[in-house]
């Protein structure tokens, strides 16, 4: 296992530093593709995912001084929940499941990675191969528990994104549109990429 | 004159989540509390969870609530809202898997009826069988 370089451990969980650092970099990666999101989402979807998820870590972003006085993971709770109670679109309760699963559960950060790839699961009913931020999560999260290090992870991240554009949508808006939603990639999925690699991409310069 | 099941309808639009709750009105009377709610927080199309729990908590009554809602995100925020409830009324919120007018009016019918929760949620769901 290569955790160790993840570093998430002591000091790193407390730091304000990189809680300050996650919001700002996550925030800055969704807000500049909010609008490949939503031209994602229009294709497949409602239309609606990139104003979402902007407007749920524009919340988050205005927590900021006050997430980096909890710890990381309380911080993560915190986050989630806000998507929860901000987003207004299913991405709300898929991420904010995601991130409050992961505070909540006991162990590794892998195994807060798996925690929340399984509440994401049961919250959409739904599991890998629907054409959904799942196609994204569930490699990254066999990845990490096989000992994958972040670089890896992040071009694992980068190539189930890529096969999501054949997938058939049996699993939300885009399942209406059932054969069409071949040929596009999945908005979700997207997003979750895009999460993943700036985090990666943090944890990397910091390790 | 003894309780009924109560309606919640969800929609991603206020003005559908309005018109269904003044369809229920219309066709079934005034014995169901019927409470809708529909937009994103900032007003778009949309739900809200914190809204959608509101609805429910407006005419929650110990016979239960049915949740009637349209799209997607509907059914997500509406699973969140009521986890969000205190476990002892958790299992009398039940959403159903219908069309929201057709299964809101349904509902209602069954629920002016006398229907328990599952009998409610059962008439709602018949459309979609």
């Amino acid at each position: 296992m290569t955790l160790p370089k993840l570093r998430l451990k002591g000091e790193a969980l407390m730091s304000a530093d990189l809680i300050g650092e996650l919001i700002d970099r996550t925030v800055e990666a969704i807000t500049t593709n909010a609008g490949e999101l939503t031209e994602l989402d229009q294709a497949i979807g409602d239309g609606d995912h990139g104003i979402n998820m902007k407007r749920g870590f524009d919340a988050i972003a205005a927590q900021k001084a006050d997430l980096q006085e909890l710890g990381l993971w309380p911080a993560l709770q915190k986050s989630g929940m806000t998507m929860v109670m901000k987003v207004g679109g299913a991405s709300g309760p898929l991420y904010g499941s995601l991130f409050m699963a992961m505070a909540k559960a006991e162990g590794s950060p892998v195994e807060r990675v798996r925690a929340g790839f399984e509440a994401v699961k049961s919250r959409g009913k739904s599991d890998v191969g629907a054409k959904t931020m799942l196609d994204v999560l569930g490699p990254v999260t066999e990845a990490l528990e096989a000992g994958a290090d972040l670089a890896e992870v992040r071009e694992i991240a980068a190539a189930a994104l890529a096969a999501t554009k054949e997938m058939k949508a049996t699993k939300g808006r885009a399942s209406f549109l059932g054969e069409r939603s071949i040929g596009h990639l999945d908005p979700g999925a997207r997003s979750t990429q895009l999460l993943v690699k700036t985090i990666c991409e943090i944890l990397e310069e910091r390790s | 004159m003894s309780q009924t099941v109560s309606i919640v309808i969800v929609s991603h639009s206020a003005d559908v989540a309005r018109g269904a709750a003044a369809m229920v009105r219309e066709m079934v009377g005034e014995e169901v509390a019927v409470a809708w709610c529909g937009g994103n927080p900032e007003g778009g199309l949309g739900t809200d969870v914190a809204r959608i729990r509101d609805a429910i908590d407006e005419v929650y009554n110990e016979r239960g609530v049915a949740v009637l809602v349209d799209l997607g995100g509907a059914e997500t925020n509406s699973e969140m809202a009521i986890e969000m409830m205190p476990d002892e009324r958790q299992g009398k919120i039940e959403i159903c898997d219908a069309p929201i007018v057709e299964g809101a009016v349904m509902a209602a019918v069954e629920a002016a009826g006398g229907g328990d929760l599952a009998g409610v949620r059962a008439a709602a769901e018949e459309l979609s069988a």
